[in-house]
């Protein structure tokens, strides 16, 4: 029986190391410690380098973990034979960055699609069929576009097959590393609404991998930061995003341009390059970069400690540096004009919003 | 509002405001229209835009909307055996680099305007170090020797402050990071003050705390020295910190242009806003994005009039038959569109 209230998903101090030559190790993940709640959206967000996308292939134990647990619905998947594995996987998928790489364009849209259900399900040809005409649909493609081929379609209908596709197992939980970020910025609102969508339709638990902050502070219920391979912060995103306490956070968050001229940009501008994995500075890792940097972080690693509001931060000196709370403007004071357009456009294209109707890259 | 009356498409091109007359502008694009192969649709349409000493314009848009392939007809990029230029000029110089001869084009390339690209990496030499390679872009305009096109390329390193620029001269392209790459893109682009510098998503394949060390740098050294920018990005948040003048471009042709405070306060086209609404913002979670339904349609499948019209809202008949012309206000903000603005032409049929 699964208990509701438990974690779907739990990391318990994983680490990855890759070896980087004879000598050399690359500390891609140091001893992370995740719990991630059902049907919750949750985002890992860092840097390149930072280790994002190695946790999330450790989450499905597409790569094995040096040390640590991966606990799926309280079952250990880094102790679980490969054929238990293979069932859990029809539960846990994976939606990738660039959707036409990870389409094998030899096949049509319906038999990739298809796959899964050959795998994990025992259903007819025709019970198939049906089932990709549906799940086509609720991705906001049409049925008969399964006849055709992936390089037939634009960037934002291949990543809608990547999803369907995903989909096609039945999961109860998906996790998406930057499943947005190649995308226009027009074309990622829709998919963004569509995993929003689906989620709700599905009861989906989602995991979120990305660089990008905004999209994050869209999707996401709850957040870690990492940076080399450690989580420095992690919470609800609304206290995260209004109220960071660990520095690295407030220089990713002032770090980003703000789409309004002559907003003053960021004060806490961060100095020189993410150092390497392969040689991570002692102490806190963030140090060699951090204004606030003293003696002691120099020398000793902090560990994750709980703040009031349920938040974890690992930074010697978080009580002592002011936590930064942010007025974040929206976006430039718009003329009274403006504003009637931008309600009218909102109004406009949610009405008219029929994305499968829509060409695309796909001739009718 | 004040409009100017309505003006046809020769028009499209901008008119120098009155102050600016005194001062010519560095490079100015007039009705520049590219097509690829034989016949078919011109994947830039009457592009027109200028630019001034000091002053940075970013072309905005989505991929396809052809702000890259304007940018490489500016440098005469293009290959001319595939390229159709049915109209336009690109003065620069008081000469129309379209027109020019290989010899002459290789002069003004580096020195009169230089490049830089999104990934650095692909753009650098991996068997050269990379003050080598700068030095060479001196050599190569400047015609100085080797000892004094070094001792430029050690100034160049200083001025992108790249730390402990000796020793990093002697580096070759993969031992320096993705950001440090694009600082000597950048001292290589300037190192022999070009007038124009041309900038392709220079920081787009940089993470973000990089990106921002980037734009400052590249703001810095644009109040130092004067150099004209052209900045391509479809970043709107890169757009408001860097640009002084935007043009955003949809499907080959520009949709809006102006100010970056008239574009960001008081858009009017369509296409403009709904970029706007369909970004997230980090101010706070919206209930559901604004999109801009479908895709941008491939070249073959462009209609007749407002290229816009097949993903606007608010599109009616009209705006599939004929092309709106590009209406200008004294300001300088200009935009193409029949159903500008939008709340006034808004309670009638779509």
């Amino acid at each position: 029986m699964v208990d509701a209230a438990a974690p779907i998903l739990e990391t318990r101090d994983v680490v990855k190391h890759f070896a980087a030559g004879a000598h050399a190790v690359v500390h891609a993940v140091d001893v992370v410690t995740l719990s991630i709640n059902r049907g919750e959206t949750f985002a890992i967000v860092g840097e390149s380098g930072c280790g994002k996308s190695t946790l999330a292939r450790l989450l499905l134990r597409l790569i094995e973990p040096t040390s640590g647990q991966v606990l799926y619905e309280g079952q250990d998947l880094t102790a679980m034979p490969l054929d238990a594995l293979r069932r859990v996987r029809a539960d846990i998928q994976f939606i990738f960055q660039d959707p036409f790489s990870s389409l094998n364009p030899r096949m049509t849209v319906g038999a990739l699609i298809g796959e899964p259900l050959l795998v994990h399900t025992r259903l007819t040809r025709f019970e198939r069929e049906a089932r990709v005409a549906n799940l086509l649909r609720q991705v906001g493609l049409r049925p008969e576009h399964a006849e055709r081929y992936p390089h037939e379609f634009s960037g934002g209908q291949r990543q809608r097959i990547g999803i369907a596709r995903a989909l096609a197992s039945n999961p109860k939980l998906l996790i998406g590393d930057e499943p947005v970020s190649a995308l226009d910025v027009s074309v990622q609102a829709q998919i963004i609404n569509l995993l929003t969508d689906l989620k709700q339709a599905f009861g989906l638990t989602l995991i979120i991998i990305s660089h990008d902050l905004a999209v994050i502070r869209q999707m996401s219920d709850r957040v870690a930061v990492m940076y080399l391979g450690q989580i420095v912060e992690t919470g609800e995103a609304e206290l995260l995003f209004d109220r960071p306490l660990h520095p690295y956070t407030q220089a990713l968050l002032d770090a980003i341009p703000v789409p309004a001229p002559g907003h003053a940009s960021g004060s806490a501008k961060l100095m020189g390059d993410i150092p390497s994995p392969v040689a991570p500075p002692p102490g806190c890792r963030f140090h060699t970069r951090c204004q606030h940097a003293t003696d002691i972080c120099r020398q000793k690693e902090p560990h994750l400690q709980i703040a009031d509001d349920g938040r974890f931060v690992a930074c010697h000196r978080w009580q002592e540096i002011p936590s930064a709370s942010r007025s974040r403007t929206a976006g430039a004071q718009l003329t009274d004009g403006a504003t009637q357009r931008f309600a009218l456009y909102r109004q406009r294209s949610v009405g008219t919003a029929s994305p499968s109707a829509a060409p695309g890259g796909v001739a009718p | 509002m004040l409009r100017e009356p309505q003006v046809g498409m020769k028009s499209r091109s901008l008119e120098a405001e009155p102050a600016a007359r005194l001062e010519q502008p560095v490079v100015s694009v007039e009705n520049l229209s590219i097509g690829f192969g034989g016949a078919g649709v011109n994947v830039v349409d009457g592009v027109s835009f200028s630019i001034r000493r000091g002053k940075t314009l970013c072309l905005v848009g989505e991929s396809g909307c052809g702000k890259s392939v304007t940018s490489l007809a500016m440098m005469g990029l293009l290959p001319p055996k595939s390229t159709r230029i049915p109209s336009g000029r690109v003065a620069f110089r008081e000469q129309d680099v379209l027109h020019l001869p290989i010899r002459d084009l290789e002069s003004i390339r580096g020195d009169g305007m230089a490049m830089i690209f999104q990934e650095p990496m692909t753009s650098l030499n991996p068997v050269f170090t990379v003050g080598d390679q700068v030095a060479e872009a001196v050599r190569r305009h400047r015609g100085v020797s080797r000892e004094a096109a070094r001792e430029r390329a050690l100034e160049m390193f200083r001025r992108v402050r790249i730390p402990s620029p000796e020793r990093r001269l002697n580096d070759y392209p993969h031992q320096l990071s993705g950001g440090m790459r694009q600082r000597v893109m950048i001292a290589m682009a300037l190192a022999n003050d070009p007038e124009l510098l041309i900038a392709d998503e220079p920081t787009t394949a940089l993470d973000v705390t990089i990106q921002a060390q980037i734009l400052e740098l590249m703001r810095e050294l644009q109040r130092e020295t004067g150099t004209a920018m052209l900045l391509i990005t479809h970043d709107l948040g890169v757009v408001a910190e860097i640009a002084d003048d935007v043009a955003v471009m949809y499907a080959g042709r520009i949709v809006e242009s102006g100010p970056v405070e008239a574009i960001f306060r008081d858009p009017q086209h369509p296409y403009t806003i709904g970029l706007m609404s369909s970004m997230p913002s980090l101010a706070g979670r919206a209930q559901r994005l604004a999109t801009i339904p479908g895709a941008v349609p491939p070249p073959q499948a462009l209609l007749a009039g407002c290229r816009f019209s097949t993903r606007c809202p608010f599109a009616d008949a009209r705006c599939r038959a004929e092309v709106p012309a590009f209406t200008r206000e004294p300001g300088g903000h200009g935009w193409a569109c029949f159903k500008a603005p939008l709340e006034m032409s808004a309670g009638e049929t779509h």
